[in-house]
């Protein structure tokens, strides 16, 4: 199955939600926008010449360049992306859906961006998400559950932010 | 049964004292640092929720600060007893974003020293689950064999777990003198102790009532859940990424003869036999994911065999890695491939440096953990060990 022709699928369905299919080498991903999410989702997962029945992984790429001699060189705005790997077994066929945010909501550093959940189509994404949430600072709306998976409930901080500064203590417990 | 009493209870009629049980984190039966906390009502667990975490080693954060090949020793922590599949993992990962093949050889070996590493891995398995259920003698004969999978990986590259052999672009060494002949020899006397599992295990009446009908998930459940491996096929899902996955692994297996090990109208891959299913058995249950583990391991038997007769007639050398400071184009790649315990999956996103803007592992274990609540679900607390071990979950690859 093209990305290509699934984009166009989706692009016919919810038109403007759908951005395009981006390609920047290796795999093809379709990008959409953050609030046709689920409705997109759950499209992808229940028509029948797609049936994207698995969710396999939600990932999150923190762009931003701390370094200021390299930054002043890169070609992109700092952002954050979410990527969707979904494989359909009925039709033999992998995609990647993407989802451009904000690094902060309202560009006010401390208010995580916000995205809704996709809970409600796949199972898989509930830890997935929680993951998402807990190491790179993203918050899915909707989420029954949302709180910290691999780092402590009393975590500060989201150890996968590019600008991520790792505590001098927790606890009492030097940590560096 | 365990409905009507969870109704009764709800409308106040029977109320017997709820319970907080902590099972873990350092519970013999969670195979590692998971804590499992059980709502009870006396022997019936109402809920059970997993708290995972305690073996969190950033490995993630650790793979945006060394390049892609100083990652390789940090994918064998993950699954470390399958650290042979996770090293190719990464490796075909970065591979795939590279553009670069492996020569002929070399996939030949990977194939050999893939395949035993899932054999070595569902030895362990299949072990440490007779031992949840109580029963030792099965434990000291899969560890005993898998002892010389160890023996034989130590010749290979001097490690017995963390073994960084398989590496982007080839392997650290080829194989040295007489190891096909000492592998051939292990396989040999390998394939008579596989019917004694199944004797010990598989086929044991006290084996088949503590997992027969116990946790069963459903095909739309496992789909639904994101399970894979041998979860996966034990509901009854044939999908297999050695045969179904990107064109850029399952051409690592091409020419390969292996059946997937489903259950097909009740029956297990005949070839070569294996014991019927018991009427017991539901598809889906504890016993079904069991019992693919072990057909698997007789077709990565076959596998073997047939790589090691391919690798004696293949041409040329086994390659060359790349150097340790080579640089990635930019792009994303994302790549799964069939580990012993499920789908492992790694993402790469280069930026024209030699470390990664991204490394991502996604974990088989870990989406098939997130299951267990739904599994253990007005089970009798017996039975949560049975269910844990029939998932077959290592925490250094859940928490990473």
């Amino acid at each position: 199955m093209e990305t290509a022709w699934v984009a166009e699928r989706l692009k016919a369905r919810f038109g403007q939600a759908v951005e395009g299919v981006q390609s920047p080498g290796g795999d093809e991903a379709v990008v959409v926008s953050a609030s046709a999410l689920p409705d997109v989702c759950r499209f992808l997962r229940d028509e029948p010449d797609l049936r994207f029945e698995m969710l396999n992984c939600i990932t999150a790429v923190d762009y931003l360049q701390t370094d200021a001699k390299k930054a002043a060189k890169t070609s992109w705005q700092p952002h954050l992306e979410l990527l969707y790997h979904l494989s359909s077994l009925t039709h033999h066929a992998r995609l990647v859906l993407k989802v451009l945010l904000p690094r902060w909501r309202d560009d006010v550093p401390g208010r995580l961006p916000q995205v809704p959940s996709v809970t409600g189509v796949w199972k898989a994404a509930d830890w997935h998400e929680r993951e998402v949430y807990d190491l790179s600072g993203v918050e899915f709306t909707g989420h029954p559950d949302l709180r910290r998976i691999l780092c402590p409930e009393d975590w500060e901080g989201h150890p996968l932010r590019k600008d991520y500064q790792m505590p001098k203590e927790y606890h009492g417990i030097r940590v560096r | 049964m365990s409905e009507d009493r969870e109704s009764l209870a709800a409308a106040g009629e029977v109320r017997t004292e709820e319970l907080l049980i902590n099972m873990g984190p350092q519970h013999p039966s969670t195979h590692g640092v998971l804590r499992v906390v059980l709502r009870t009502d006396g022997e019936l667990v109402l809920d059970a929720v997993p708290h995972i975490g305690y073996l969190h080693r950033c490995a993630e954060k650790i793979g945006e600060n060394v390049t892609a090949r100083q990652w390789i020793p940090y994918t064998d922590r993950m699954d470390y007893l399958a650290g042979m599949n996770m090293n190719l993992g990464w490796s075909l990962t970065v591979e795939k974003l590279l553009g670069l093949q492996v020569t002929e050889k070399a996939r030949h070996l990977r194939v050999l020293i893939a395949e035993l590493g899932r054999i070595a891995s569902h030895l362990v398995a299949a072990g440490t689950y007779g031992l949840d259920l109580g029963s030792f003698t099965p434990f000291m004969y899969c560890f005993r064999e898998r002892e010389k999978i160890l023996n034989l990986f130590e010749a290979v590259c001097g490690a017995r777990l963390t073994y960084s052999y398989i590496t982007i672009g080839g392997m650290m060494a080829d194989l040295p003198p007489g190891w096909l002949e000492e592998c051939e020899a292990f396989l040999d006397q390998f394939n008579p102790v596989i019917d004694d599992l199944h004797d010990l295990l598989s086929t044991n009446a006290i084996f088949i009532k503590r997992t027969a009908a116990v946790g069963v998930l459903s095909r739309e459940d496992a789909l639904d859940y994101g399970c894979t491996g041998p979860v996966l096929r034990g509901s009854g899902v044939d999908w297999d990424l050695r045969r179904d996955g990107d064109p850029f692994y399952t051409r690592m297996y091409e020419g390969y003869d292996f059946e997937t090990a489903v259950c097909r109208e009740g029956r297990y891959p005949q070839n070569p036999p294996c014991p019927d299913v018991p009427p017991e058995a539901v598809l889906g249950d504890c016993w079904h994911r069991f019992f693919v583990r072990m057909v698997e391991v007789a077709q990565s038997i076959r596998l073997v065999r047939q790589a090691i007769d391919r690798y004696r007639h293949a041409e040329g050398d086994i390659g060359r890695p790349i150097k340790l400071n080579d640089k990635l184009p930019p792009g994303e790649v994302y790549l799964e491939t069939e580990c012993p315990k499920g789908q492992m999956g790694f993402l790469v996103v280069g930026q024209g440096e030699a470390v990664p803007w991204r490394a991502r592992a996604r974990s088989s274990s870990f989406c098939n953990l997130s299951a267990l609540r739904h599994l253990c679900r007005n089970c009798l607390i017996a039975d949560v060990p049975a269910i844990v071990g029939s998932l077959d979950i290592v925490l250094g690859e859940v928490d990473r």
